[in-house]
């Protein structure tokens, strides 16, 4: 999880990514901010987001995410 | 001679009233109502003594905001487009230029413009559009017209901190939707996928031909570009056929794979733009898509939307670059060295637009219209203005202009078009900031903010954000104890960009 929220707090320092779980309805990240999360959790968890699995729900929060960081290793 | 951009609609409406121009997921319009919708708008604005002004539109994009657009057309002014999603310091910036005297909202945006400092009128468009039409009135102003008269406001980047207004006429836009509809071999048929925000002068590829040919656009809401199988789905539940996007929205559904899952089922014709398409990305989709054309777009704000076009056509190999091509009819491409002399062939020279499709120049800004819109130097005899894009390019083997690189630091991100030197102007202006150098990472795609002084990283992330336009605020931000300096005394963009790939 400290992996993770280092990533996200390097994209949005101004954001608090413990408590936050509206990403994507408010609207604190973008299309640019899902293509660089996608790219860094490769090269940082090596897993691969499959593209079924870039939807709103898993990217609302931090600890959706890594729900699904963790879900995907499982399956690998 | 067609001298009025409306004259498109007012032909169309004759021959598919009923049929849908501009719609979303849940509401539409159909050429009726966008020729009923704006015929009320104009018959209020003119109605209300405003003509030849700037009438500022401040709505979500829907296809309402289209109406108010060619409202503000009918009753002779031109319209500003602001988004809702703009901070109220840029907005701040843009109506200090401009003057303004009348806003258009809506029911959601009517809030915000209580917190402008701007004094002037405020109307809502449910109400506005109610306004029984009066031919005279529309009929008055078009009898007045000429198609040197503004249509539009858009504004971009500005490098000393103040973003610039770029002003388009009738007779621009008109030349570039013939050429652009030729070359995109548009017609009745043809249906729109719109990514372009409606405040920057990418939309006109949808706006216009939708009303010359009887086409349709539905305008694809921003959040679907972050989830690209949903996007994909939505081109193919509308049975798109033609998208004109930016070159990351294309990439962001290759790269993530999306291709493989889902296949857009209608689409055939891509033309893409903004920015250099990476090969790699590009064979995805031409391996998906093999009976779909390709079409590579370059063009300046200044010279109202592309200029230039290239039909992909043969195979192209990674780390080759897809070409600009070459001009649409009536425009001319010049390259001038900086001797300003024409390059010889094969050199790289600063790519020069000389046409009709010209805009007018930067509105309240003859000092900076005066540095870019200049006299042909090749012509001494009368006057011929030329724009002065700051783009380097040249010519290949085979004749086709190639995109090379900025002059200055404006760089595209996101396909849009940014100055750094806006957002380090922006930082500059903060308390406690001693010096601050922005670069961009062509390898990550990511504006990078290196500053020396006393603000914390997260608030001068969140100062950014309130300043600038989502696009522009720094991707990676970095407090430093000292600016690097070059042997000049000049901060080291070259050590910085170092420092930045060099760190863990």
């Amino acid at each position: 999880m400290e992996e993770l929220l280092a990533i996200l707090e390097e994209l949005h320092p101004e954001v608090d990514f413990r408590t936050c779980c509206t990403l994507v309805e408010d609207k604190i990240i973008d299309s640019f901010d899902i293509v660089s999360l996608i790219s860094e959790i490769h090269s940082e968890f090596d897993v691969a987001i499959p593209a079924e699995e870039i939807i709103p729900e898993n990217f609302n929060s931090a600890a959706a995410l890594y729900r699904l960081i963790q879900r995907l290793e499982e399956e690998d | 001679m067609q001298i009025n951009v409306l004259e498109y609609l007012e032909e169309t409406i004759l021959r598919v009233p009923e049929k849908i121009a501009y719609a979303n997921e849940t509401e539409s319009l159909t050429f009726q109502q966008v020729f009923d919708n704006s015929r009320a708008i104009g018959t209020f604005l003119k109605k209300s003594g405003y003509t030849k002004e700037p009438v500022v539109v401040f709505m979500k994009k829907h296809p309402n905001v289209i109406a108010a657009f060619f409202g503000t057309v009918y009753a002779g002014n031109f319209y500003v487009p602001i988004d809702e999603e703009m901070p109220f310091y840029r907005i701040e910036l843009i109506f200090q230029n401009l003057h303004p005297q009348v806003l258009i909202c809506d029911k959601e945006t009517q809030k915000q413009v209580k917190e402008f400092s701007y004094q002037g009128k405020v109307y809502l468009y449910d109400e506005i559009v109610q306004t029984i039409v009066e031919e005279e009135r529309l009929s008055e102003v078009r009898k007045e017209a000429i198609d040197t008269d503004p249509i539009y406001i858009v504004f971009t980047s500005g490098s000393t901190g103040v973003p610039k207004g770029v002003v388009a006429c009738h007779r621009s836009v008109i030349d570039y939707i013939e050429h652009l509809s030729e070359v995109l071999g548009l017609n009745e048929e043809t249906i729109f996928g719109n990514q372009a925000p409606l405040y920057f002068d990418a939309c006109l590829k949808e706006l216009y031909p939708t009303i010359k040919f009887g086409a349709t656009t539905y305008l694809i809401p921003k959040s679907f570009f972050m989830f690209p199988v949903k996007l994909v789905e939505f081109l193919n539940r509308y049975q798109i056929n033609t998208i004109c996007w930016v070159v990351s929205a294309l990439t962001m559904i290759s790269s993530l794979g999306v291709l493989n899952k889902v296949k857009p089922e209608y689409l055939k014709t891509i033309a893409f733009g903004s920015e250099v398409f990476p090969i790699k990305q590009f064979q995805i989709w031409r391996k998906v898509l093999p009976e779909t054309t390709f079409i590579n777009l370059y063009g300046p704000t200044e010279a109202t939307g592309m200029s230039c076009y290239y039909k992909v056509e043969r195979e192209f190999l990674e780390g080759e670059i897809i070409p600009i091509g070459q001009p649409f009819a009536n425009t001319r491409v010049y390259l001038f060295n900086q001797k300003n002399c024409l390059v010889q062939q094969g050199e790289v020279g600063e790519i020069c637009i000389a046409g009709t499709a010209l805009t007018l120049g930067y509105y309240n800004d003859p000092e900076r219209t005066e540095q870019v819109f200049v006299q042909n130097p090749l012509n001494i005899s009368y006057p011929e203005r030329i724009y002065r894009t700051g783009d380097l390019g040249r010519y290949n083997e085979k004749g086709e202009l190639l995109f090379i690189s900025r002059k200055d630091d404006q760089i595209k991100h996101m396909g849009h078009r940014i100055e750094l030197g806006e957002i380090e102007a922006n930082v500059n202006l903060l308390e406690g900031i001693f010096a601050s150098c922005c670069i961009y990472s062509a390898k990550k795609d990511k504006i990078i903010l290196y500053y020396v002084g006393e603000i914390e990283k997260a608030e001068m992330a969140a100062v950014l954000k309130a300043r600038l336009p989502r696009y522009m605020v720094p991707n990676y931000i970095e407090q430093i104890e000292e600016m690097p300096l070059t042997p000049n005394g000049k901060q080291n963009r070259v050590a910085l960009k170092q420092r930045y790939e060099n760190r863990n």
